[in-house]
């Protein structure tokens, strides 16, 4: 550069380094667009399979949008095996397991978080514990333990089994969501006259719902999503959902297009109930964390 | 310690987060603690009693279970109940460490499990701090994207991804092809160990990082803007705000992400199972498909609990990290 363009007049600095900064914003944008690209593949990728006519979904040239749009997948996937008795099953194992988990969760949080009692931190620390037992390396005993008091191939055993882990990470995150609810509301209606029980039901309740109906969401899922346990405590003949989808190849070769559709209907409803209550989840999973 | 000590010292201090600080004023702690302390003392104990019994039946009895099993011979017999389980000590504890298969397993495991948890930790910080960068609506769209893949069940996203890596239709294969010079027409990727391993490694890795993203995005916001200002007005470069401001005050959340990440790489199951059709090739087993398959494959019960042992004792130093930073947080509620 020569000497004579080498010095810019103040308003023509501004500018370029409005320039710069814009620019650079730009990129930043492009390359977050790569991410959102990248990491919303799958999804679409599985909608577009799902939604197009069969014959186009297994033609090597890929057809990138779903036209015309079909339902001949979802069709073909609903009568290739029973679709609703796992779903069914699923339903009622994962419903049984959030209603028993949140109750039983909702009284054990209540218990470390506003009662100062002996034994306190020892069993907060082995909540903490047994939300980090490796599930898969229980499988084995867990296995006897169903074999030995008959709850093989049962309903009632899967969700025996799914509360180890529900139950921690219900406590744990209640608690949290308890321990943001001022006692000063609870001690004003003691004041005014209440029982310790009509405190928590009229003033405590009310404040706990919305975090209470997240973490139960949560665990509705986790539960509808588990599938090690319900592999092998159910039999063919009573599989759960997601064995349903997992086994799907095994018995019909490879048909991926209706494998798709039954990965929609089984993916979706799931991922809009996350949506729904992931920030909440969020605050209640993390509070305190950075100030750890 | 004296039970007014035990009482005085654990309760609870308001948090100081999350809710309006006019919440926190006024009222002497003494007059709290009097309520507290005057609560019956069986009262806590009865709330837990239900969590702890499922707990103890569920958890408790099989983990000990596990350790006894696997001193003992407990094949399809013992199962069955027509033969007692017999103690053999630490025969089968020196089978498996004798064996070679099962080092290269552990070998395996480890790399598959480290590699993916590095990947799911930097690319997770690096899109955490990218999320800082960009407009508004780019961010939404990125965040919508990371929840719809955190939340799609682990069965759907491996199905998923064996569609996307099919050899003859698969969208991967023809993409690459795309490229000049390059013909992945028919490519299996899972004729080999590495490469298939990889490919579920990349599953693993993408189904892991919306949590790390959103987790750290929540933390990068609690770090002091002013912070930041001032040691780039010290004259400090992006890596230098990062390294110096940035990463100490959200250490303790990273520190957390990665121990959970290790864990749960190292518990990887459903996605070797069923990419590999319910029967994993030897060179695609890792410590929980091994275990599994000497288990319910071959019915040595045993066997396959000390191989699960064995990866619980590995995981012990990681999860006592993870204890102390959870106590750690504990401490301060």
């Amino acid at each position: 550069m020569s000497a004579l363009t080498s010095r810019p007049t103040a308003a023509g600095r501004l500018d370029a380094v409005n320039r710069k900064r814009r620019n650079a914003k730009l990129g930043w944008n492009l390359l977050g667009l790569l991410v959102f690209v990248l990491a919303a593949f799958p999804v679409y990728w599985m909608m577009n399979t799902a939604f197009k006519p069969a014959k186009d979904a297994i033609d090597p040239k890929p057809h990138f949008f779903p036209w015309p749009v079909s339902l001949e997948n979802f069709h073909r996937a609903l009568n290739i095996s029973d679709f609703w008795g796992p779903v069914e099953r699923s339903l009622i194992v994962s419903a049984s397991t959030v209603v028993i988990g949140a109750f039983i969760g909702l009284l054990a949080a209540l218990a470390i978080s506003r009662f100062a009692f002996r034994g306190r931190k020892v069993v907060i620390v082995g909540i903490l514990t047994v939300q980090m037992v490796p599930l898969v390396a229980m499988i084995i005993p867990v296995f006897l333990l169903l074999n030995q008091i008959h709850q093989i191939d049962k309903l009632s055993g899967l969700v025996l089994t799914y509360l180890t882990f529900v139950l921690p990470f219900t406590v744990w995150t209640l608690r949290g969501f308890i321990v943001n609810i001022p006692k000063e509301l609870e001690e004003a209606a003691m004041v005014d006259g209440c029982s310790r029980t009509g405190a928590f039901i009229r003033v405590v309740f009310p404040l706990l719902a919305p975090g209470l109906v997240a973490t139960s969401i949560y665990g509705f899922i986790q539960a509808w999503n588990e599938f090690l346990y319900a592999l092998l405590v159910m039999s063919q003949d009573h599989q759960t959902a997601t064995v349903w989808l997992g086994t799907f190849t095994t018995q019909h070769g490879t048909e991926y297009a209706p494998m798709m559709a039954g990965s929609t209907m089984m993916g979706i409803p799931v991922v809009i109930l996350f949506l729904l209550v992931q920030r909440k989840m969020a605050a209640g999973l993390t509070a305190g964390a950075v100030k750890g | 310690m004296s039970a007014a000590d035990t009482t005085t010292t654990q309760v609870p201090p308001p948090r100081r987060h999350s809710s309006p600080p006019g919440h926190r004023t006024g009222r002497p702690r003494a007059a709290r603690r009097r309520r507290f302390t005057l609560g019956r003392a069986a009262t806590p104990w009865l709330l837990l009693a239900p969590c702890i019994l499922v707990l103890v039946l569920v958890l408790g009895y099989p983990l000990v279970k596990l350790g006894t099993l696997s001193f003992q011979d407990y094949k399809k017999p013992q199962l069955w109940g027509f033969k007692p389980a017999t103690w053999v000590g630490f025969d089968n504890y020196q089978a498996i460490l004798k064996d070679h298969e099962f080092w290269s397993v552990v070998v395996r495991t480890v790399l598959f499990a480290g590699s993916a948890v590095i990947l799911t930790m930097v690319i997770g910080m690096l899109v955490a701090l990218l999320l800082q960068r960009v407009s508004g609506w780019v961010r939404t769209l990125v965040n919508i994207a990371l929840v719809a893949s955190w939340a799609m069940p682990v069965v759907v996203a491996v199905t998923v991804f064996k569609w996307m890596f099919d050899s003859d239709y698969g969208v991967v294969n023809w993409t690459l092809s795309q490229l000049p010079g390059v013909d992945y027409t028919g490519h299996n990727w899972f004729a080999s160990g590495p490469e298939g391993l990889s490919v579920i490694m990349l599953q693993v890795v993408w189904g892991a990082i919306p949590f790390v993203v959103i987790t750290l995005s929540a933390g990068l916001t609690q770090v002091p803007k002013e912070l930041e200002e001032a040691a780039r007005l010290d004259g400090a470069d992006a890596f230098g705000v990062f390294r110096y401001v940035t990463f100490p005050i959200i250490k303790p959340l990273v520190v957390m992400m990665t121990t959970l990440s290790v864990i749960w790489d190292m518990g990887v199951f459903a996605q070797v199972w069923l990419m590999r059709g319910g029967h994993p090739e030897p060179e695609f087993q890792l410590l929980t498909t091994y275990s599994y398959e000497k288990a319910f494959g071959v019915n040595d019960y045993a066997t396959g609990s000390a191989i699960a042992l064995l990866t619980v004792l590995l995981l012990l130093g990681v999860v006592a990290v993870y204890m102390r930073q959870m106590l750690k947080i504990g401490e301060v509620e």
